[in-house]
């Protein structure tokens, strides 16, 4: 049994460490602590934690202003709920003036499950990245997670990083260095390309496990750092293999297939396939179920790839 | 009237007797005289840029000359000095007002005045923190400053700063939801370094406030949600001055002033005149308003 492990604890053990080496880390929260796992920084410093309750375009506004005074302000609610519920607090208090603002969600995607439709973020990755000068990344993993978040910490600029909700298994050791604005190669090959995000990582290595016994071979890439998107990775994916799937948990429009199909129209046009959540809301459902209802699986990813490479 | 130091911009410091020599202390002559240029200021920006809020900006005139003139601790040869004072203007269409008093305290050259709204300006339609010295906030999509002004008197009192934060927001502005958002989380935080000063004009785009959505019993709001209030005429310097003094003393929970004032304030045509809320005057206009405000 492969060993799952929560980003939601290692965002909130990461924030703790953060909070020890630093005075000017601070946290916010709009009654979710203890779903985003902030509550671990707060208990140990209940001075640089504000609860702002269930008032998302507050707590952008009060972390905006604590930005610009000096403070590295991280900000966690669901995804749903931000940028969702404070799009334009987000534009104009955030974005547009570039402050030092670390939104981190927690509940993106459709494996929160049973909670249903009013809970489960599908566009939240197609807002925010349409916003100009936030950086955007979604780990795969705890070990990624850890490091996505110091890296933003060590930034100065604003930052969105996107978790999940369900423990997921690890694609990392520990040895394991995350490169801001790089993709990673998971795997080599030759014939197509996949490039994913979040969960969709482990789901992405296990098709091309699958696709390796029919004879194909395909190069993973994991694109955690969505925005600024690694174009070179992309470009050199399609030179090298004729066509590219990618695979997210989100809806089409606006995630990363949009966001990678630009790249390859600007600079290497091949066959590409989509798996992501089509034109729809998502129901009530175990995260599994939902996967597969909603075709997210290592399965819709196979069926995208021997679409992809016919096209070729 | 002191005017700021304009030696090495370095040189500031925390301390907070030497900051006192930063605050301008104008006596009420010296304002008066300064809030009828602020005034001339505001038609002849508009004016010349054909489009802009010059009523709100009116409005408000007594409320800046007495917060930058008298109140605010700030070296406008230092504009990022950590211990100012903050003033933070929500309602971001009064832009004119806060360029125009900026440049009169110095911050930069009155003589930029004109380029308001232009290509390549740095004096932004609504305000632009990333371009204009002394603008702490980019606003204009209102609604969002007093959450701004807790955040920065959050981050003031974690680094036992003495600064004090100031808001100015409209009356028509406290439509929005997160204004009172905001007006819970303050007086939970119990940011007493936080004042914000309603420019209760009684108006906006489309009317009067009791017309379009009533906000009575306004001062009664406030209390109900943890602050002190305290109305004034907010074209009586003497009044604000007393107000803003007043408010430094309120220990425990933030302050609200509820300023009563006039949209157009100064200029008799446009007084209480909504069609001067987001439409600039026209040069006949402007000759007549300059004339008043002689």
């Amino acid at each position: 049994m492969e060993q799952e492990v929560s980003v939601r604890e290692a965002y909130g053990k990461t924030l703790l460490e953060l909070g020890m080496e630093n005075q000017d880390i601070v946290v916010l929260d709009a009654d979710l602590s203890q779903s985003t796992m902030t509550q671990i920084f707060a208990r140990e410093f209940p001075e640089r934690f504000f609860d702002c309750g269930i008032a998302e375009q507050n707590m952008v506004g009060i972390a905006a202003g604590l930005a610009a005074s000096g403070k590295i302000p991280f900000a966690s609610t669901f995804a749903v709920f931000a940028p969702g519920r404070c799009f334009d607090q987000i534009r104009m208090s955030i974005a547009q003036p570039q402050l030092n603002v670390k939104l981190v969600v927690t509940h993106g995607g459709i494996s929160i499950g049973e909670d249903g439709t009013s809970h489960q973020s599908i566009e939240d990755l197609a807002l925010i990245c349409s916003l100009p000068g936030f950086t955007v990344i979604v780990p795969a993993d705890a070990i990624e997670t850890e490091q996505a978040v110091k890296a933003a910490a060590a930034h100065f600029e604003p930052f969105y990083i996107r978790l999940c909700r369900p423990k997921i298994p690890l694609v990392y050791s520990e040895d394991y260095r995350f490169n801001l604005g790089k993709a990673v190669t998971m795997r080599k090959g030759g014939d197509a390309t996949i490039i994913a995000i979040g969960l969709m990582v482990k789901a992405a290595l296990e098709a091309a496990q699958n696709l390796e016994q029919e004879g194909i071979g395909c190069r993973v890439l994991n694109m955690s750092t969505l925005k600024p998107i690694d174009e070179a990775a992309i470009t050199q994916a399609a030179a090298e293999t004729g066509a590219i799937v990618t695979a997210e948990e989100h809806l089409e429009h606006g995630g990363l297939g949009s966001m990678v199909a630009r790249v390859v129209a600007r600079h290497h046009p091949v066959p590409m396939a989509l798996v992501a959540i089509k034109d729809t809301y998502a129901k009530s459902g175990k995260p599994a179920e939902l996967l597969e209802r909603y075709g997210l699986t290592a399965r819709d990813i196979e069926k995208a790839v021997h679409a992809a490479i016919k096209r070729k | 009237m002191s005017l700021p130091e304009t030696g090495d911009p370095k040189s500031t410091s925390a301390d907070s007797m030497k900051a006192e020599v930063f605050s301008l202390s104008a006596s009420e002559a010296e304002m008066e005289a300064i809030a009828k240029r602020l005034r001339r200021h505001i038609i002849t920006m508009t004016g010349k840029a054909g489009s802009g809020h010059p009523g709100g900006s009116l409005s408000a005139v007594e409320i800046l000359t007495a917060l930058y003139f008298k109140v605010l601790r700030h070296n406008p040869s230092d504009p990022q000095w950590s211990d100012r004072d903050r003033f933070i203007l929500s309602k971001g269409h009064a832009a004119p007002l806060l360029y125009g008093t900026l440049a009169e305290c110095g911050y930069f050259p009155v003589a930029e005045l004109p380029t308001l709204r232009q290509m390549d300006s740095r004096l932004q339609g609504h305000t632009d923190r990333t371009i204009t010295p002394g603008v702490e906030m980019s606003a204009g999509a209102l609604g969002q400053g007093l959450s701004f002004g807790i955040g920065t008197a959050l981050a003031g009192r974690l680094d036992e700063q003495n600064y004090r934060v100031y808001v100015l927001l409209g009356d028509g502005e406290c439509d929005e939801g997160q204004v009172w958002e905001a007006a819970m989380a303050a007086a939970h935080f119990k940011v007493d370094n936080l004042a914000a000063i309603v420019d209760n004009n009684g108006q906006q785009i489309d009317g009067w406030n009791r017309d379009v959505m009533n906000l009575d019993p306004f001062p009664t709001k406030w209390q109900a949600f943890g602050w002190k209030v305290i109305e004034v005429d907010g074209h009586s310097l003497s009044q604000l001055t007393q107000a803003f003094n007043k408010a430094k003393q309120v220990k425990g929970q933030p302050t609200v002033i509820i300023a009563h004032t006039i949209k157009g304030k100064g200029v008799s045509f446009m007084e209480n005149n909504p069609d001067f809320h987001g439409t600039a005057p026209n040069a006949i206009e402007v000759e007549l308003a300059l004339k008043e405000l002689e």
